[in-house]
């Protein structure tokens, strides 16, 4: 007897702990894609940038580099690159900016007042993405070319001078760059205001805000996460984009990814590396740090 | 009270008006679709006004109307002496408890029940808040949001947040139906007393019959867009104007019948060739086919044969279910012309139950019968309870 309830004793349990144990397998099996996905694409490249930035930064391809720990890498790049590493930043906070301004009413048009178009303008949003990136921004060089009648028009009506340009200016670079990142913030926008229910903005109406105060005190706030997820999606891609500086801007409004990419290709790896991984970290600070201030612990 | 009373000085933006609500000819289509029709409607100053309904009938449509977000097709809403009807919401001295309480998700409940405050350039709002608060019993809840309520609690936020602005008129669109039974029959308790105390003029709109009749000093009865019947619960109770109401608002036998004489002020019914008596006030047609009505509760069911004095009697009935229910017996008794009538009796022990194919007599008061138009539709109302049930 007593036998007999020592053997059984162990057998019960197990089942359920196999069962719990089988559960958790399966709960690594479905994270193994993605991580084995994040670790190949991700870690592995993001830790070869970090060590190539602190390669002696007087290899060469042909030579080859040798890790020599140079921290001092950092010091130069950020002394030589200060000012288009700023200029990125600026460019791109000019960009959110204007994409939140002109993103926030179209957003808003779509989600409440379009009606059965709705799905039509979602549909235009996103139609440039079925052109190229550069063939667009491209298409904004001979739009504003000194010879197109955008540059004709502005000069009849004298609001350019007989000389006055609008390619090779900030102005150009800031208009390609908002043009190209807009549908980013759009997106998000009309997510977040989709889904607030009407309800609320009555209930506003109906306890003393006007129209505009209850955009204020309601409608603004419950889209923060998308202003949030826009703002983002603007403002990271934006600061590290190169074409737009190169195809409308000149080198006066070189932007930080100009000279990436030069020093990558004239062979500066450690050099290009160091500034990479430095316009990363700036970005990874500021965003943080607007994460917190925005407050947005919903942020879907 | 105090903590309501204290904040009149502060309606900035409401009107200096006072009085009735009244609604003339008021209509609402949504396209061709009359969600309205033509509704006359008065609202005493200090009322608890109910507009029952069945879902669908237009409550929510008039409502919104008077609270300014839906604007009638014709016709004009008024508050005492101002026209209201183009108001535009915000400027209303009227707050709504919404359907689904419509909390803002973004503010704490502090926040959501200063909203009408702060919007009227309040400056110290604290001490009202708090009143308002401790008034729907949540003064420990201020900082949390409402996805951290229970949705009675949520309910009485949402009172709060439209009471705390002493409105001329609270408008509350079915606000105990997410509620479960029992914290709803709680609520109700709770609203009335709210709104003894603070006096303010309420119109609850609701789809529950017992809701309304129990809360209510004036229940306005809405079908398909029109008021079918407006009076205190005993009276439409007692005297239904149509069978709609007949049958909404409890249960009503109705037997097809016809008037055939007048003697001593009361009219001559004959129920398929039993003649009964009913007093004229109690008759909405004079002349021809009728709906003969009579409460369930009111019919008293005895063994064929026996003599009853004064009364009205409808022979040779039989027993044909019977359905002990504790302090009543519900019994269906089929009339000699097939038709079914429903009988409830009081459980009071004085005699013995029935039991299903006793041969029966009933009877019951001249006074408790009523007549109606036989043009309606005898069943109007009875699937709406059915569904609510
Ligand atoms: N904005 C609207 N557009 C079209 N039809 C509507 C609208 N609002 C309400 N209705 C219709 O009007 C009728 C009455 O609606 P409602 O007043 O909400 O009824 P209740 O509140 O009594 O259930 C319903 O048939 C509803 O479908
Ligand atoms: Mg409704």
């Amino acid at each position: 007897m007593s036998a007999l309830g020592h053997l059984s004793t162990p057998v019960t349990p197990e089942p359920v702990a196999a069962r719990k144990g089988g559960r958790r397998r399966t709960a690594y099996l479905l994270l193994l894609p993605g991580g084995l996905w994040l670790i190949l694409f991700f870690v592995v490249p993001l830790v070869s940038l970090v060590a190539a930035s602190l390669y002696d930064p007087n290899g060469s391809i042909e030579a080859g580099f040798r890790m020599t720990w140079s921290f001092h890498n950092y010091v130069d790049a950020i002394a030589d690159y200060a000012v288009p590493l700023g200029r990125s930043l600026w460019y791109s906070l000019l960009t959110t900016a204007f994409c939140l301004l002109l993103g926030f009413p179209l957003a808003y048009a779509i989600a409440f007042k379009a009606g059965r178009w709705k799905n039509l303008l979602l549909a235009l949003v996103i139609a440039p993405f079925f052109t190229s990136f550069l063939i667009r921004t491209l298409s904004w060089k001979l739009l504003l070319g000194d010879n197109g009648f955008v540059v004709d028009a502005l000069r009849t009506v004298h609001i350019l001078g007989s000389d006055g340009r609008l390619l090779a200016t900030t102005a150009a670079v800031v208009t390609g760059l908002t043009y190209n990142f807009l549908p980013f913030m759009v997106l998000p926008l009309y997510a977040s205001l989709e889904k607030i229910d009407h309800r609320l903005i009555e209930a506003g109406s109906d306890l003393y805000a006007s129209a505009f105060t209850t955009f204020r005190t309601v409608t603004f706030p419950l889209a923060m996460p998308g202003v949030v997820a826009g703002t983002l999606l603007t403002f990271i891609p934006a600061a590290g984009d190169y074409i737009n500086a190169q195809l409308l801007g000149t080198p006066k409004q070189r932007m930080i990814g100009n000279d990436i990419q030069r020093l990558f290709a004239a062979g500066a790896y450690p050099t290009a590396a160091a500034l990479s991984v430095t316009l990363m970290a700036a970005i990874t600070v500021l965003v943080l740090f607007y994460v917190r201030r925005a407050g947005t612990e919903e942020l879907v | 009270m105090t903590s309501v009373t204290s904040t009149t000085s502060a309606t900035a933006t409401a009107a200096p008006t006072t009085g009735d609500l009244v609604l003339s000819g008021v209509s609402k289509q949504f396209g061709a679709y009359h969600a309205v029709r033509d509704l006359d409607l008065t609202v005493p100053e200090g009322a608890f006004f109910a507009l029952l309904g069945p879902s669908g009938c237009g409550k929510t449509t008039t409502l919104r109307m008077v609270a300014g977000l839906e604007e009638p097709t014709t016709g004009t809403v008024s508050l005492g002496e101002q026209d209201i009807t183009r108001l535009r919401p915000y400027k209303r001295p009227v707050n709504t408890v919404f359907q689904n309480y419509a909390l803002f998700p973004h503010l704490d409940i502090f926040e959501n029940v200063a909203f009408g405050l702060r919007r009227r350039g309040v400056k110290d709002v604290k001490k009202q808040v708090g009143e308002m608060l401790d008034l729907v019993e949540l003064g420990a809840f201020g900082k949390r949001k409402p996805n951290q309520l229970s949705g009675g609690q949520q309910q009485r936020v949402a009172l709060a947040r439209a009471l705390i602005n002493r409105p001329q008129v609270l408008l509350l669109d079915e606000p105990l139906g997410a509620l479960d039974l029992k914290l709803r029959r709680q609520m109700q308790i709770e609203l009335k007393r709210i709104q003894t105390e603070v006096g303010i003029t309420f119109v609850h709109v609701t789809h529950d019959q017992e809701e309304a009749m129990t809360m209510a000093d004036t229940i306005a009865v809405m079908n398909a867009g029109v008021i079918e019947q407006r009076g205190t619960p005993t009276e439409l109770y007692d005297l239904p104007a149509t069978t709609f109401v007949a049958n909404f608002l409890g249960q009503s036998n109705l037997v097809r019948a016809a008037i055939v004489g007048k003697a001593d002020g009361q009219l001559v019914v004959d129920v398929h060739g039993s003649k009964v008596t009913v007093p004229v006030p109690r008759c909405r047609v004079t002349e021809g086919e009728i709906w003969m009505g009579i409460r369930p509760e009111k019919v008293f069911l005895a063994p064929a044969g026996a003599e009853q004095n004064g009364g009205n009697a409808l022979r040779g009935a039989t027993v044909t279910d019977v359905s002990y229910v504790g302090v009543s017996t519900q019994y269906l008794a089929r009339m000699p012309w097939g038709q079914e009538l429903t009988v409830f009796e009081q459980n009071t022990g004085a005699r013995d139950t029935l039991t299903v194919g006793d041969p029966v007599d009933l009877h019951w008061q001249p006074a408790h019968t009523f007549v109606l138009d036989a043009a309606q539709d005898a069943l109007a109302g009875v699937e709406d309870i059915a569904d609510d049930a």
